[in-house]
């Protein structure tokens, strides 16, 4: 890709839930094309909340959060729809339709190029029938193609995922922990598949994860936070695995624990 | 370390609960015959007289009753499919995961339960009085019957989807049309063809009475020979109901099996 597409900013965003918890504070970070951003931190420390609210799957309570340029927390109708195709979501859970075939999953993530109802009736355009099995052969499941979502491994639901998600063709991909249910053989195939978007397409990629071993493996770059704050910022050439003690520190932790659990990863 | 199954409290031993609670259910059952005066004008020989016409059922009456019977179950499909089709739109509307606004849903749910309440016999009866006798009263009474049913299995079949693939789908610039139809409806489609086939059943057993109100259908035969004291007849009729009732849910129960 040669625009050089895939920058975001988050400008003073907070986030208060309806029930007065605090998810973000305060966050202001801006990343450019081609990064490869892990976010760390404490369970409850709001990485999924800030993952969410990049793609505006909730409302941010205060600031703007821009997406080359366009801000999604005051887009609407078919801007918002427009802005949310060019960050693909990829998640924990896999969320795919499990009774659905494992082609009309993957064809279901192209269908913010098509007018309200016009991919209802699955009459996708051959070029984008065509997309969907070049995207399953990328991510070696082409042989699944007719197989239903329900009788895949986890590691194979994922990838299909990973599919899906290309098919928005985005500039942006949003990871919330993609690899905790996996094992690590399979970890490492979604992880490389991942990669290989960012530095072959370059695709923005931001991902959660609970693994030191693995932001230090794969990121250009680590966040960590903080009770909705970002604490730590740093490429990862400056990284140094003793700064995790700090992210990893809670309230009333002495020293010597927190090293302990942060070295066990 | 004691390896012996813990031993059940008392209570749980004895059934006491159980047996306490049918005791009630026998005396309340008893007391309320007796206030109500059931089997007041009841008559020995009537009675025998009933079952001895019954036991020889008059087969030549047979062929009569076929094309009624064709028409009691063509009503409940016409009234199953007019009520549940209608009912779609409506479960959307009332599912908190699909419209967000709390009025409309309370509003719908509101009305829904209204038309629920009403018993179906009623339903027929108004029906008939409203549109005169025939099979029209009875697909329409049958259809507004399974417009309620229909509604509130299917709504709360939409509220209980995975909520996952929704978000992945609004995630990926969807919009709530697309939402619906690709994330929502293959998830209920097929508990949708369940709840079909269940309220066509219980609406063949309903429209088998129905001609009893003059809503059309095989009713209608149950009631001129039971009026003309041919009960060799009525027993045909009632063979005849049983046999489609029994295909019908059979078909039914192996459909349904098949979905799940
Ligand atoms: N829907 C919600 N309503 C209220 N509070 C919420 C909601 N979702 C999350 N929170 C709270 O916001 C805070 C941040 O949660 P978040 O899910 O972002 O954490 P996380 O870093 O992703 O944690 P984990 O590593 O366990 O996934 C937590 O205190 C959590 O309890
Ligand atoms: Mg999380």
């Amino acid at each position: 890709m040669l625009d050089k597409k895939g920058n975001i900013e988050l400008k003073d965003v907070s986030k208060v839930y309806p029930n007065g918890v605090v998810g973000l504070k305060d966050v202001n970070l801006t990343i450019g094309h081609g990064e490869f951003v892990m976010i760390v931190g404490l369970s409850g420390s709001g990485k999924s909340t800030l993952l969410r609210a990049i793609n505006r799957l909730h409302d941010v309570t205060e600031g703007a959060i821009l997406i080359d340029g366009q801000d999604i927390t005051k887009a609407s109708g078919d801007k918002l729809h427009k802005i949310r195709r060019s960050a693909a979501m990829i998640f924990q859970n896999y969320n795919l339709v499990k009774t659905s075939s494992v082609y009309r999953n993957v064809m279901s993530g192209r269908v913010g190029y098509y007018p309200a109802w016009q991919a209802a009736f699955g009459l996708f355009k051959k070029e984008d029938q065509e997309m969907a099995a070049a995207n399953l052969a990328r991510v070696n499941l082409l042989d699944k193609y007719y197989v239903k979502a329900r009788d895949l491994s986890g590691g194979q639901q994922q990838r299909v995922g990973i599919a899906r998600a290309l098919m928005q063709e985005p500039s942006v991909i949003l990871a919330d922990e993609p690899v905790s249910g996996l094992d690590p053989k399979t970890t490492k195939v979604v992880m490389n598949d991942l990669k290989k978007l960012n530095e072959e397409d370059g695709m923005t990629i931001i991902l959660n994860v609970h693994s030191i071993g693995l932001a230090l493996k794969y990121a250009s770059r680590i966040v960590g936070l903080k009770e909705g704050q970002i604490i730590y910022d740093k490429p990862i050439a400056e990284v140094d695995k003793r700064d995790f003690k700090e992210i990893y520190r809670e309230a009333g932790d002495d020293h010597a624990t927190a090293t302990d659990e942060a070295e066990e990863d | 370390m004691n390896k012996s199954i813990p031993k059940r409290p008392f209570m749980k031993e004895w059934h006491v609960t159980g047996f306490t609670v049918f005791l009630l259910l026998f005396i309340a059952v008893v007391l309320s015959a007796q206030a109500t005066q059931v089997g007041q004008d009841f008559s020995m020989e009537q009675f025998a007289d009933l079952w001895i016409k019954m036991a020889n059922p008059d087969w030549s009456y047979l062929p009569r009753v076929l094309t009624p019977l064709a028409q009691t179950v063509q009503m409940a499909i016409v009234g199953t499919l007019i009520g549940g089709i209608a009912a779609i739109p409506f479960a959307f509307l009332a599912a908190s995961n699909i419209v967000r606004n709390a009025f409309v849903r309370g509003i719908i749910r509101f009305v829904m339960n209204l038309i629920r309440s009403i018993p179906q016999m009623l339903l027929a009866a108004l029906f008939v009085a409203v549109v005169g006798i025939g099979t029209l009263s009875g697909v329409l009474a049958l259809a507004v019957f399974s417009f309620g049913m229909m509604f509130k299995l299917l709504y709360e079949a939409i509220e209980t989807v995975d909520q996952g693939p929704i978000e992945a789908m609004r995630a990926a610039g969807g919009k709530r049309s697309q939402v619906i139809v690709f994330a929502v409806i293959p998830q209920v489609l097929n508990q949708y063809l369940s709840f079909f086939l269940y309220t066509l059943e219980i609406n063949v057993r309903a429209s088998a009475v129905l001609g009893y109100l003059g809503a059309g259908g095989i009713g209608l035969y149950l009631n001129t020979t039971l009026d003309t004291f041919r009960y060799d007849q009525t027993s045909v009729v009632i063979l005849a109901i049983l046999v489609v009732i029994v295909l019908v849910d059979a078909l039914s129960n192996k459909l349904r099996e098949a979905l799940s």
